[in-house]
């Protein structure tokens, strides 16, 4: 770990300096702009100064995405529909429901490509034509037809998560399904085992490193399914809706710390998923 | 004590365990044909060791497999304990040991001897019985909460035979189990397997390369050749059931290697 920290902190240091320095030079024709209209004359300390705290800028300063995060987390009560763990949590509950449902979906068609000849036949170029079709163009259909038929609000943001989480689980699983040599099925052969058993002893318990590699991209792709979920319906609430109500109005520090907390979440769940990985495979005898 | 054990089980010539009478296996590949075995016919007596030894391509693994229902023969015929290999298969009638242990790294060394156990449906009180007793047989007793990949590749290779006695299989199947080891651990299995066949008195079919082994271990050397795979000799040991390892040094065991030798020579003959 401590082995890793040096080099991380280098590399955080490198990204905040180039951003300090690209925010002087996006920001740097307003703060002209301003100036000459009020007859100032600006010199270089005062044009940084003004480039890193302007209200509406290119390219905010990380402090102030900084100080926007912590006003909108820490200083604001959850309840509040300013609070951005009330936008986190509201897009995080559709990205845990969609990467259920959408785990729930690979795990099933993955199970039906192995075992079943018409399946794997059939299903993979539908499964891969599925990922060809921008997710953007058709999120909003799913949204009105779902709606058409009465279904709104969670499930339909839930739906596009799964539509884009899934993916990643059939093609791993159906890997990880048929990963046992020929030598280990013929070994299960010669015990006359049943399908069940096979499955369950064999093939399931094989597939899990697959597994475990694919949740962490299904994670990642559920929650950009569900804010894109969010940003063609006018949602008034996630991470989606922060970030295009931000780009309404211009407030480019709130679009920045939605995108911020974002990746931040991304962040967690997928270490969250690294470390039952590595608990899972560890009792398995297989770390 | 260790010479009583170490008798050889009685031979009942009369009770054909295996029995395959002018067997055919044509593959039909891009190339043409492959003939991997053609009018093969052997008998085998309950008790017996067999070995089949010959060059790669003779056809040795797939009329093991022909035992074991892994491959189908397209011509002739094949009984094992009197019915087709199929149904010996249904009825667990073979333990087969691969080439490779093929252990579950995600489960102990006694939780891959009691995996068959799982399967078969013995009740949890003789999956216990039965693991802690062929774990003493191939003397990895203590090493059953380890997962395989703490074991050497002999201790593995052990454990897959427990693997294979663990159920009341009769006959021992093994497709050159110790062929991945280092000759003085091959020695020591050897030693082992021995004292373990006088112990249990299974039928063994044991494939190899290697005439040595073969003629240590074996009541019956069947020499066979590629190209149709065909058996070109079949020997029947005059060595005793009593075998230390310097057996190997005295002129009896060394007529038996030349034969065995001889016998590979002349299926190569052609080429």
């Amino acid at each position: 770990m401590s082995r890793n920290t040096l080099p991380v902190l280098t590399v955080v240091l490198a990204i905040f300096l180039l951003w300090y320095i690209a925010a002087i030079f996006l920001n740097a024709a307003w703060a002209h702009d301003k100036a000459t209209r009020s007859g100032e004359v600006l010199t270089a300390q005062t044009l940084v100064a003004d480039t890193w705290s302007q209200e509406k800028p290119k390219l905010p300063a990380p402090h102030q995405v900084g100080t926007e995060i912590w006003k909108t987390t820490v200083e604001k009560k959850i309840t509040s529909k300013r609070s951005l763990i009330y936008h986190s949590w509201v897009t995080l509950s559709a990205t845990l429901l969609g990467f259920a449902l959408g785990t729930g979906l690979g795990i099933a068609l993955a199970v039906g490509i192995v075992y079943n000849r018409t399946m794997d036949m059939s299903v993979m170029p539908w499964v891969i034509a599925s990922q060809t079709i921008p997710i953007l163009a058709i999120a909003p259909m799913i949204i009105v037809v779902l709606n058409a038929v009465g279904i709104s609000g969670l499930l339909p943001k839930a739906m596009i998560s799964m539509y884009l989480s899934f993916f990643p689980v059939v093609v791993g699983m159906v890997k990880g399904l048929r990963s046992p040599d020929a030598m280990q099925l013929d070994q299960m052969r010669t015990w006359n085992a049943s399908a069940a058993q096979m499955f369950w002893r064999l093939r399931l318990p094989s597939s899990m490193p697959f597994l475990f590699t694919s949740l962490k991209i299904a994670m990642a792709a559920s929650l950009v399914g569900a804010i894109v979920g969010e940003l063609p319906t006018g949602a008034v609430a996630g991470l989606g809706a922060r970030l295009l109500a931000g780009s309404y109005y211009g407030q480019t520090i709130q679009i920045w710390s939605a995108l911020i907390m974002a990746a931040a979440l991304a962040a967690a769940l997928v270490a969250l998923i690294g470390f039952v990985q590595r608990m899972t495979l560890k009792r398995m005898g297989m770390a | 004590m260790q010479e009583a054990a170490l008798q050889m089980p009685d031979t009942v010539p009369g009770q054909r365990v295996i029995s395959a009478h002018h067997l055919d296996l044509t593959f039909q590949t891009n190339d043409g044909p492959v003939h991997a075995l053609k009018d093969v016919s052997l008998d085998v007596a309950k008790g017996e060791f067999v070995s089949f030894i010959g060059p790669s391509g003779c056809g040795k693994t797939t009329f093991l497999r022909c035992m074991a229902d892994l491959e189908h023969p397209t011509g002739g015929e094949i009984t094992i304990n009197g019915v087709s290999p199929e149904e010996a298969r249904r009825s667990r009638a073979y333990g087969y040991v691969f080439q490779a242990a093929g252990l579950y790294p995600w489960r102990t060394i006694g939780g891959n001897v009691r995996l068959p156990l799982e399967i078969m449906g013995y009740s949890k009180a003789e999956q216990v019985e039965r693991v802690a007793r062929v774990l003493e047989l191939v003397e990895l007793t203590g090493f059953e909460n380890k997962f395989p990949w703490q074991l050497s590749g002999g201790m593995q290779q052990r454990a897959s035979i427990a693997r294979a006695l663990a159920f009341d299989a009769d006959i021992l199947l093994m497709d050159e189990p110790f062929g991945a080891l280092d000759e003085i651990v091959r020695d020591h299995l050897n030693e082992q397997l021995l004292k373990l066949w006088a112990r249990t008195q299974k039928t063994i079919a044991f494939v190899t390369h290697s005439i040595p082994e073969a003629v240590y271990l074996s009541t019956k050397i069947v020499v066979m050749s590629p190209r149709p795979g065909r058996i070109t000799d079949v020997i029947d040991s005059p060595l005793p059931p009593d075998r230390p390892l310097d057996i190997r040094d005295t002129p009896e065991f060394l007529e038996v290697a030349h034969r065995v030798r001889e016998g590979l020579r002349a299926g190569h003959s052609d080429e």
